[in-house]
């Protein structure tokens, strides 16, 4: 298979208006991706499967990933006046990086037995409804998964044809597998907690005692 | 009847029993399971009905797709939020007298699925279960534990007078609240007529 | 039944309903069914007994295994994926195994690889039987052949539980290798078990191959074109049912697989027969391995001394890795930030994604075939909902 900087070469040049980065892994995997733009993520994607080098007929796995907004503290060497004299010193600099979410998609091709190609695409925050581009009328294969992801993630998927809840219930309101979600708090903690059970447990006791079940026990006693 | 007296009359060939020995011996050697499974463990459950475990030795092999025709209903496998509303309807829908046999750690307990957040920690929060058997999955052998234990019980039940089997008492319900699919939790998470933790100290 | 289908194969769809004016009738198959294998549900829109729409709900078993997977460590997550597609433990310990080993860069050492390769078609091997079983349970034949299914598992089983000390529930396989050595003992009852299959296959094909009534029910019932099952992302026997070849034990050639003989059967008409079939001769491919396997294993460690398992935190970075599970394309996608836990854990499961096509497959068949249709998918819940 061509190298990702030549897929992405030729990708822009058949897809006008197109912008395509490259995101480097730095694992020993190395599975770069291709982060596509989502006003041009159809017409890329078509151009994938259908090119002749190419014929990516097969998208093997849709995932979606959530990343919170993060700060980063950097070193960094500034050059100042002091006393008079030039001197070079570490400041640290705080970077925002706001949250996102992303969906990850796997190509192969069955015809011409190759792959992966990795390409991904991402929202521009994590609000409530976010919207990308669905793969689905591309590749049958993507229906489920993405239902998926609009289920646990709550991305919204344009062109989708049938966007509904899949794994959990109808009336469900909350995206369970964004980072920030918390669970109901619904199990007694066991009776030896440790590390983080055993901060929730402290949680569970302090904001819900009627649940340790004692006063039902106790209002069964008096009658 | 006197011990002595039985087995004088028994050597004459007559056998003396009391209705509800009888009673119970024709249950417990016939006791018809719902044909049910949820996850991992019902594969076990299938091999314990299978040729090499043999469940039908203990006169349990009567597999019921119905719950309207079991006596039984072994909640196999992890159930799930979503899942839990049904178990409720199908124990519902048996005729009494039934039981319940929760099998493996996630019907007990949620087991080692217990932080998800769409596992229901333990089926005993809906239902009432008779039979409790750890492991995951438990091994054929130890569900045929629980089927002896769930006889043994069965064989122990009393028809009259105080302390008669619950099923006989007209007081008790044999039916329970389904619970409802709410915005972030099952409504009410638990039955509080039925679940009653222990209480933990914490400091 | 056959006949049926025909009538209707060549006629427009309308016609057949043309005798059975009304509405469609909706019926809700599950979660709680004797042949949904588990807590899998269709609602089914139905015309007589033709069905018309089928929408499969899924979720009955969602036990959270990805988020699971996020908040342990990667050795924690390694006995949840025994519980991912139940039947298969080991297969999907070593697609695990493979992707961290992908991840962090891990080598395998040789014995560690015959050993997953033995395990690996083991597996299938008893996949693929108790598979027949139910299918064939599904299809009427009440008993019989799933006891004959099991009965072959169960030796299986054994094997697996004298190795690995549990008989479905292995957690066999670190990344680096295998958790403990086969002994000769091991190896010995292993090549007997696999020498005693064959007979086994002989008598199972003799029983169900030829059988009338098994090929009305199977043959011309759920077909689906290669293009669309291609794009519909179907992996595994379903796949290769429709003529395509594509097994990634010839494709990645992951593990030693490069190193043995052995075909890939391939379909032609892509229905359930061909599906079926496939699995009965999938198994004495599966057979061929591991006599090849019993003869070169060679001697020597079973794990990589320099991988530290515990407090395991590979490099930042994400890798995909994948391999030819007895249902399909069984893959996980792990992104690590640097810590000890995976920041997203993600697996691919061919179960559900097989399911995609349901619908198509069912449409204009009675709903009496739609349990041979689903049988043939072979699917898992575990697995489906995760």
């Amino acid at each position: 298979m061509e190298s990702l900087e030549r897929i992405k070469a030729r990708a822009e040049e058949a897809v006008p208006g197109a912008t395509i980065k490259i995101i480097p892994n730095a694992s020993p995997a190395n599975q770069p991706s291709l982060l596509i733009d989502s006003d041009h993520t159809l017409a890329v994607v078509q151009f994938l499967r259908n090119d002749a080098a190419l014929r990516l007929d097969f998208c093997s796995n849709v995932t979606g990933v959530d990343w919170l907004d993060r700060t980063v503290t950097t070193k960094v060497k500034v050059k100042t006046l002091i006393d008079g004299e030039e001197k070079e010193i570490e400041q640290p600099q705080v970077e925002n990086f706001p949250g996102y979410l992303e969906t990850v998609y796997h190509l192969y091709s069955i015809a011409l037995k190759h792959g992966p190609v990795v390409i991904r695409l991402r929202t521009a925050d994590r609000a409530d409804g976010v919207h990308l581009p669905s793969l689905t009328p591309v590749y049958r294969s993507a229906e489920f998964q993405e239902r998926e992801i609009f289920d646990l993630y709550g991305i919204r998927f344009h062109g989708h044809p049938d966007l509904r809840r899949i794994l959990m219930w109808d009336e469900f309101v909350d995206h369970p597998m964004r980072k920030d979600y918390r669970e109901p708090d619904d199990y007694e903690y066991e009776p030896t907690p440790h590390d983080e059970v055993l901060e929730r447990a402290k949680e569970h006791y302090a904001a819900r005692p009627q649940l340790d079940g004692a006063e039902n026990l106790a209002a069964d006693e008096h009658g | 009847m006197n011990e002595g007296l039985l087995s004088e009359l028994k050597k004459q060939g007559i056998f003396v029993t009391s209705l509800q020995e009888l009673y119970n011996w024709g249950r417990l050697n016939s006791i018809w399971p719902l044909q049910f499974g949820l996850a991992c463990c019902a594969i076990e459950m299938i091999a314990t009905a299978a040729s090499r475990y043999d469940l039908a030795r203990f006169g349990g092999e009567v597999f019921r797709p119905s719950p309207r025709q079991a006596d039984l209903i072994i909640v196999a496998g992890t159930v799930t939020k979503k899942m839990a509303p049904q178990v409720v309807r199908l124990y519902n829908q048996m005729p009494d007298p039934k039981y319940v046999i929760a099998m493996g750690a996630c019907a007990i307990s949620g087991g080692p699925f217990k932080q998800g957040y769409n596992v229901l920690k333990g089926i005993d929060r809906y239902i009432p279960v008779d039979v409790y058997i750890p492991g995951c999955p438990p091994r054929p052998e130890a569900l045929l534990h629980a089927f002896m234990e769930l006889q043994r019980k069965i064989e122990e039940q009393r028809l009259t007078g105080a302390g008669k089997a619950d099923h006989l008492e007209a007081s008790l319900p044999s039916e329970f609240p389904v619970p409802a699919f709410g915005e972030h939790d099952l409504q009410p998470p638990a039955n509080p007529a039925l679940f009653r933790p222990p209480a933990v100290e914490r400091n | 039944m056959s006949v049926g289908f025909h009538e209707l194969a060549e006629a427009p769809p309308r016609a057949m309903s043309s005798r059975l004016e009304g509405e469609l009738l909706e019926v809700s198959l599950g979660p709680q069914h004797p042949s949904t294998h588990g807590v899998f549900r269709m609602n089914v829109a139905l015309d007589g007994e033709i069905v018309r729409k089928l929408k499969p709900v899924f979720g009955y078993l969602h036990r959270n295994h990805e988020q699971i997977g996020e908040n342990t460590s990667y050795l924690g997550s390694m006995p949840y994926t025994d519980r991912l597609d139940y039947f298969c433990s080991m297969t999907n310990n070593w697609a695990y195994a493979l992707s961290v080993e992908k991840l962090a860069g891990i080598e395998v050492p040789e014995r560690a690889e015959y050993l997953r390769v033995i395990l690996a078609e083991l597996t299938r091997l008893q996949n693929h039987t108790s598979l027949l079983g139910f299918l064939l349970s599904d299809m009427g034949a009440w008993g019989t052949p799933l006891m004959y299914a099991f009965r072959e598992r169960e030796k299986i089983l054994d094997l697996f539980e004298s190795l690995s000390g549990s008989r479905m529930m292995c957690d066999y396989m670190r990344f680096g290798g295998c958790r403990v050595d086969a002994g000769a003992d091991w190896m010995e009852r292993a090549e007997k078990v696999a020498d005693g299959f064959p007979r086994f296959l002989d008598e199972f094909e003799k029983l169900i191959t030829s059988n009338e009534i098994l090929l009305a029910r199977t043959q011309e019932v759920g077909r689906i074109s290669a293009e669309l099952a291609v794009n519909a992302g179907l992996t595994g026997p379903i796949l290769r049912a429709c003529g395509v070849n594509y097994d990634l034990r010839k494709v990645d050639g992951y593990g030693i697989y490069p190193r043995f003989k052995f075909r890939v059967p391939l379909g032609d008409h892509g229905d359930c027969y061909d599906r079926l079939m496939m699995r009965a001769l999938e198994m004495r491919e599966s057979l061929g391995i591991l006599q090849q396997a019993f003869a070169q294993i060679p001697a020597g460690p079973v794990m990589n001394p320099k991988v530290k398992i515990r407090a395991f935190k590979p490099p930042a970075g994400e890798a995909y890795g994948r391999i030819e599970g007895p249902k399909g394309e069984l893959g996980f996608y792990l992104i690590s930030d640097g810590s000890a836990n995976p920041y997203r854990y993600r697996v691919r499961p061919p179960s559900f994604i097989n399911l995609t096509v349901l619908e198509d497959m069912c449409l204009g068949h009675t709903v009496a075939d739609v349990m041979v249709i689903l049988g043939s998918i072979d699917i898992v819940m575990g697995e489906v909902d995760r």
